[in-house]
């Protein structure tokens, strides 16, 4: 198993220096569409659960829907397994229109949050249902088992029940049940929200090479945004039945282009204002209680727009001396909570006009006593490139 | 503490000795070398003999047995494909009637089952001829009717634990629904289709009332040979019948219950052997 991760980091790099504008398109755009599913909408009762949604899913990739709990992106991954009948709208896969077939006619397979391992089948059997029901001749399915339970690991627990394996193993049967029929896409339904935190971790990089080595295209639904983050090539998030954002996990974290996306993915300081000021290099935004903060120009905004002002807790610097430049914010205020997580600690610092700005900062050096403490007067400060201006 | 071990063995032997008692005397009096019930004579096995040469017994006796399972059989056949569609049709209007519907005979007393099932067969026979006369065919048809509904009574509930996501995940895998109904759905219900199958052989073992109603002339099942038996008089032979049908159950009991004692150890181990 060869770990591609150098080449990974080094796309995030790219995305993350090139920003906005390229990131969009990493696949060529005269590429083909694996998936496409065209204005997919799904009503329970005359509430549209999934509305009219739109979205291209290119070969080999894995695609991560994220959302909140009942915002219809399983209800979105059962109309592709075939299991929800859509109101309106079709999905095409491989140039096929899939829309009308029953889950087992369609070239994809899905793994669930309860793993759904046959409790009455060992390990093998469960594995080997698939291929029986395709009519493959026992030797080659004998071979196709022994070959992806070695892929899994899970080699030595052919005779297993289901009742004798763990959480993580269940989970391991359950992606080999579904890979060993060689899907054209796999969908997984929240499929580590089961394992606790340290194994969810391992298992999100084994799934990625797994995918990476039989290059089967992945779409992964999840509400964990650290989970689809680390697993994505792309990234859609979903609210209320349609797409906010869809991007690579560093377009759509450093690049939110609304506030829903930026406050659902990951935690960030809102500050609400209107723009008073363009200048050539920077924007002056007046945000009443945190005074005026200053941005980089945005496209479309002007001068007299009200916006939204999204800066992530750990871009922002906390010192006790205040830092000013041309294009930095300073904000004073007073230490009110911290939160230590080894790692790193989480300030909340009022300021004096008592609005509340939360910081990350990284423990980089060893101390017995925190640096900082409550009650501590500090300057929190951050450069306006991390100033996200959001106009919805 | 000591008074209140007492209080508790008492109330515990008066239990027992009240379920029990009628069935250990039953039992004793099978070897009575008496004819006469209340009258200890000396031990004698007298009466399984005189029961091994009564004809009559032995053929109610098997008569009732085959009923018991071709009607046990049945049932479970149709109360399993009830079961199977209350819980596979969704919602749909009117579905709480209609499991209500299946349930109602449960609660039928048997009176006006057997009443009803007799005047429909002496309708029948008038309008198509059909069944020519009542017997053995009819006492089949009136079990299989009243079990059917314990049948799917257990299959239902047992269904409904079912975690709906094994046999989407069969289907998904590429297995035809009825595939999975085969592979998936049976196989996790049948501890339930057991249970039910032994609850309807009980169940039409057990009847008297209405095998009563629906049988006619020639067909006679164990429990109306002995009722009809004893009503002119109680005759030890049946205590002997007695004694070995609660020998025989029994023994199935225990073996049961080891069988499944031992199947749960092996699996305790088994589990913690993973560990």
């Amino acid at each position: 198993m060869t770990i591609p991760m150098n080449e990974k980091i080094d796309n995030l790099q790219d995305d993350a220096t090139t920003g906005n504008a390229q990131t969009e398109n990493r696949h060529d755009s005269k590429a083909q569409p694996f998936i496409r599913i065209e204005n997919l909408s799904k009503q329970f009762d005359g509430v549209a659960v999934v509305d009219s949604v739109n979205l291209d899913i290119y070969r080999g990739e894995l695609f991560a829907i994220l959302g909140s709990s009942g915002c219809g992106k399983t209800t979105l991954l059962r109309m592709l397994a075939g299991f929800e009948t859509p109101s309106t709208g079709r999905v095409v896969i491989d140039g096929i229109d899939i829309t009308g077939l029953p889950p087992y006619q369609r070239p994809v397979n899905m793994m669930v949050q309860s793993y759904a391992v046959f409790p009455h089948m060992t390990v093998e059997k469960n594995v080997a249902y698939g291929l029986k029901k395709e009519g493959v001749d026992k030797t080659r399915i004998g071979e196709q088992v022994a070959q992806i339970l070695s892929l899994v690991q899970l080699s030595g627990y052919e005779k297993r029940k289901p009742h004798q394996l763990s959480g993580g193993q269940l989970q391991r049967v359950a992606l080999a049940r579904a890979l060993v029929k060689k899907p054209k896409v796999l969908l997984l339904d929240e499929p580590l929200a089961a394992l606790d935190k340290k194994l969810r971790e391992r298992t999100q990089f084994e799934l990625m090479n797994i995918q990476d080595e039989l290059g089967i295209t992945f779409v992964v639904v999840t509400h964990d945004q650290e989970e689809a983050m680390n697993l994505a090539t792309r990234i859609a998030v979903m609210d209320d039945g349609r797409f906010v954002q869809t991007g690579t996990p560093t377009h759509v974290y450093e690049y939110p282009t609304n506030r829903f996306v930026a406050d659902f993915v990951g935690t960030t300081n809102m500050f609400e204002g209107t723009v008073s000021q363009i200048a050539n290099e920077h924007l002056l935004i007046d945000t009443g209680d945190f005074g005026v903060i200053k941005a980089s120009p945005t496209p479309g905004v002007n001068e007299g727009n009200q916006v939204w002002l999204a800066v992530r807790p750990e871009k922002i610097t906390i010192s006790k001396e205040s830092i000013t430049s041309e294009t930095t914010t300073c904000i004073k205020g007073v230490v009110t909570d911290l939160g230590y997580y080894g790692n790193r600690t989480i300030y909340r610092v009022t300021t004096e006009t008592s609005a509340v700005i939360e910081i990350s900062a990284q423990n980089q050096f060893r101390a017995s006593e925190p640096i900082l403490d409550s009650e501590d007067e500090v300057f929190v400060s951050w450069d306006l490139a991390n100033s996200i201006v959001l106009k919805e | 503490m000591r008074q209140r071990s007492t209080f508790l063995f008492t109330t515990l032997a008066f239990g027992y000795a009240f379920l029990y008692l009628p069935i250990v005397i039953l039992m004793v009096y099978s070897f009575n070398d008496s004819r006469i019930q209340s009258v200890w004579n000396g031990f004698s096995l007298r009466w399984y003999s005189s029961l091994f040469n009564n004809a009559q017994v032995i053929d109610a006796a098997l008569l009732s047995l085959q009923i018991a399972l071709i009607s046990a059989t049945i049932a479970t056949v149709l109360g399993t494909l009830a079961g199977l569609s209350m819980t596979h049709m969704g919602r749909f209007k009117g579905r709480l009637l209609f499991t209500g519907l299946i349930a109602a005979p449960l609660i039928m007393p048997e009176v006006i089952t057997g009443l009803s099932l007799l005047l429909v067969f002496v309708s029948t026979e008038q309008l198509i001829g059909w069944p020519e006369s009542r017997g053995t065919m009819t006492i089949i048809i009136a079990h299989i009717t009243f079990s059917m509904a314990f049948v799917a009574v257990i299959v239902q509930s047992r269904l409904s634990t079912v975690d709906k996501s094994l046999e989407e995940a069969a289907m998904d895998l590429g297995g035809r629904p009825y595939r999975v109904a085969i592979d998936i759905t049976l196989p996790l219900i049948a501890p339930a289709m057991v249970a039910g199958w032994l609850l309807a052989f009980t169940l039409s073992l057990d009847d008297l009332v209405i095998a009563s109603f629906v049988s006619g002339p020639g067909a006679s099942t164990l429990p109306m040979v002995i009722f009809s038996k004893v009503r002119l008089g109680v005759a030890p032979d049946i205590n002997a019948l007695a004694t070995l049908i609660i020998t025989v159950v029994g023994i199935g009991v225990v073996i049961a219950g080891f069988v499944m004692q031992r199947r749960e150890r092996a699996r305790i181990t088994e589990y913690k052997a993973t560990r």
